[in-house]
């Protein structure tokens, strides 16, 4: 188990120093000058000011020398300031991490319940009206882009809503969980309905035929054949065999999250991680870009962990080793 | 799994009785099963139009009357400078700019189909190279190869791809080989499991004792037994290509306007969907359309190459 843990955070810090170092070094081959890119206009008047510039934030040095000096200060929790608002770059991710951390949460919340209930609602009924009902919904559901659903939401809950008078949903924006704990969830459900959607189609159809394919098995029968109630039979014998697949899947999709974030923050103008790192590329701001990428990677990294160490809860016969 | 009770998968249920059993190969039954299947006919008819339409997109557009960014100042925008909704003169509206909707899409089918398929296509090939060299070359290169497929998936892939595409300046080609850079590992680890299978099977060791080298054994003995769940794999990619291409666009670093794409399509009508719905919902029906078309064929795909499927003319 010590050992299992420790051989999962030495690889895990392995990818994620592979991850630093690429996008490290991307951002080197970048065609553009950051001096002159901060001093705007009055680059072109004093070459010699770009110059001191670019000593001064230390990029005239060897791209050796200067991914040290950024491990070295990240290793002290520094992760530079921002070109563009001058800001340190942890003062930015602490205002934009809970913006992302509640759209997140609540949106694999309702993904994971959502999907795994409708998955075991229809294989429960096989080709029944409700089975087939859910399978349309999951292919539907996971041929909708984000950007084009959170639209269409927008659109339908939003604008025409309140054309007739009805004012329930907000047009997007943010409310703080500490200022108003009603009006942050109102803000947040048609986001929550965006991100979730495409992925709970992926849960319902995971969970549907794995448990088809469970409860089949013998020791189902043996569970009937004792007496047990059937809702105990699907959810304590069934489902818990079906969960293994859905916790690897779940591993899988925190690293597509983030996608999915990236764009319902865009669609919905939340002040989050995801829309930051798009105005971090659009205005060239490296030192954003690289914390936002490492601390993705970061969580990626830590998400599998957790769910390796699920695998041994679900499933007592795995031994993790 | 219970099959006891099953019906063959032979008895695909055309043939009348009475008539000389005749022999068909797995390939002829998948066809049969995919042909007799209605919801992957309706499908294949739409993407087949679909590509129809985007190779005729000139025509299309002349037909129509109005070119991809030719601006309809007098019958295509309001006085106040608002998009017109649909009419005889523009069947689906016009954009902000008096732009024709109608060819816009179809020009935009164009883009989609072309980096969609196109970035699935060469997704697939890296990833059989790569999987069945991890399968088949032994734990040496397979620890390398799939600890490479480990840092490429838990890549925050949006995000990297929104950098790459920025430092790399956009253009169509770009935007391929980036999706196809961050959807090639899936493929990889499937080829990669399915081939550490096969390598032990008997006949691959008969191909060795006849001194067939590495790479005949790979390409020709391994690689045939893959072909179906590459298939099913490459049909299952194009749609998830075509909306990774939609929304790098959406994001403004895909397809540079003029230029329609319907991602961007999508992004311009994020600020007049109040006021015209129809520079939002047809781009939008557009995209989903095609993605169901791919996802509902690949399944049915999936289903006709799966041995065990039973025949059910749906």
């Amino acid at each position: 188990m010590v050992r299992f843990l420790v051989r999962r955070l030495l690889t895990g810090i392995l990818v994620i120093w592979l991850i630093s170092v690429i996008v490290f070094g991307l951002y080197f081959v970048a065609p553009h000058n950051v001096a002159t890119l901060l001093l705007g206009k009055f680059a072109a008047q004093d070459q010699q000011l770009v110059a001191s510039v670019t000593h001064q934030l230390g990029l005239d040095q060897p791209i050796r020398v200067q991914y040290g000096h950024f491990v070295v200060r990240l290793l002290h929790g520094d992760l530079g300031y921002s070109y563009y608002s001058h800001q340190p770059v942890t003062t930015l991710l602490a205002q934009a991490l809970p913006v992302t951390a509640s759209l997140a949460i609540g949106a694999a919340i309702i993904w994971v319940t959502l999907g795994v209930l409708i998955g075991v609602l229809s294989a429960t009924r096989p080709r029944s009206f409700l089975d087939r009902g859910a399978t349309l919904f999951a292919l539907t559901g996971l041929s909708f882009p984000t950007f084009v659903l959170g639209l269409l939401l927008l659109y339908f809950l939003f604008y025409r809503l309140h054309v007739a008078g009805v004012d329930f949903f907000p047009g997007g924006g943010y409310v703080p969980l500490t200022q108003d704990p009603w009006q942050w969830a109102v803000h947040l459900i048609l986001p929550w309905i965006t991100l979730a959607v495409a992925t709970m189609a992926v849960y319902v159809r995971l969970t549907r035929g794995q448990l088809i394919e469970t409860l089949g098995e013998d020791y189902i029968r043996t569970a009937r054949a004792k007496g047990l109630r059937e809702s105990r039979v699907t959810y304590r014998h069934g489902l818990r065999a079906a969960l293994i697949p859905i916790a690897t899947q779940f591993g899988i999709d925190v690293a597509t999250l983030l996608g999915g974030v990236i764009v319902t923050e865009q669609v919905f103008g939340l002040n989050g991680l995801g829309r930051m790192s798009v105005q971090a590329v659009t205005n060239s701001d490296e030192p954003v870009i690289i914390a936002i990428v490492l601390l993705a990677a970061v969580f990626v990294v830590a998400a599998n962990i957790v769910v390796d160490l699920l695998y041994a809860v679900l499933d007592p016969r795995i031994r993790l080793s | 799994m219970s099959t006891t009770d099953r019906r063959p998968a032979l008895a695909v249920g055309t043939e009348e009785p009475g008539q000389p059993v005749e022999g068909r190969s797995p390939w002829r039954l998948a066809w049969d099963r995919l042909r007799h299947d209605r919801v992957a006919v309706v499908c294949a008819v739409f993407i087949g139009l679909l590509v129809l339409v985007a190779v005729l997109a000139e025509p299309i557009s002349m037909l129509v009357g109005y070119g991809p960014t030719q601006q309809d100042r007098t019958g295509g925008i309001t006085t106040d400078g608002l998009p017109t909704p649909p009419s005889p003169h523009h069947l689906l509206g016009t954009d902000n700019l008096g732009r024709d909707i109608l060819v816009r899409i179809v020009y935009g089918s164009q883009v989609s189909l072309l980096v969609g398929v196109g970035a699935a296509v060469a997704a697939v090939v890296i990833g059989v190279v790569v999987g069945l060299c991890a399968g088949y070359l032994g734990p040496a290169v397979d620890t390398v190869l799939a600890r490479l497929m480990d840092v490429v998936l838990s890549f925050p892939f949006l995000l990297f791809a929104i950098a790459l595409v920025t430092v790399a300046g956009p253009s169509e080609l770009i935007e391929i080989a980036v999706i196809a850079f961050f959807s090639w590992a899936a493929v990889g680890r499937i080829v990669r499991g399915q081939t550490l299978a096969i390598r032990e099977k008997e006949y691959v060791e008969a191909a060795r004792s006849l001194g067939a080298g590495d790479v005949r054994i790979m390409f020709v003995d391994v690689l045939p037994n893959l072909v179906a769940p590459v298939i099913v794999y490459t049909t299952l990619l194009i749609p998830v290509s075509i909306v990774f291409e939609a929304t790098l666009s959406y994001l403004g670093v895909g397809i540079i306007p003029p230029t329609p794409s319907w991602g961007n399509m999508i992004s311009d009508s994020q600020n007049f969907y109040q006021v015209a719905w129809w520079f939002l919902v047809f781009p939008g029906l557009a995209l989903v359309l095609t993605t169901l078309a791919f996802n509902l064929l690949g399944d049915s795909v999936r289903d006709a190459l799966d041995p065990r499927t039973e025949f059910r003319g749906r």
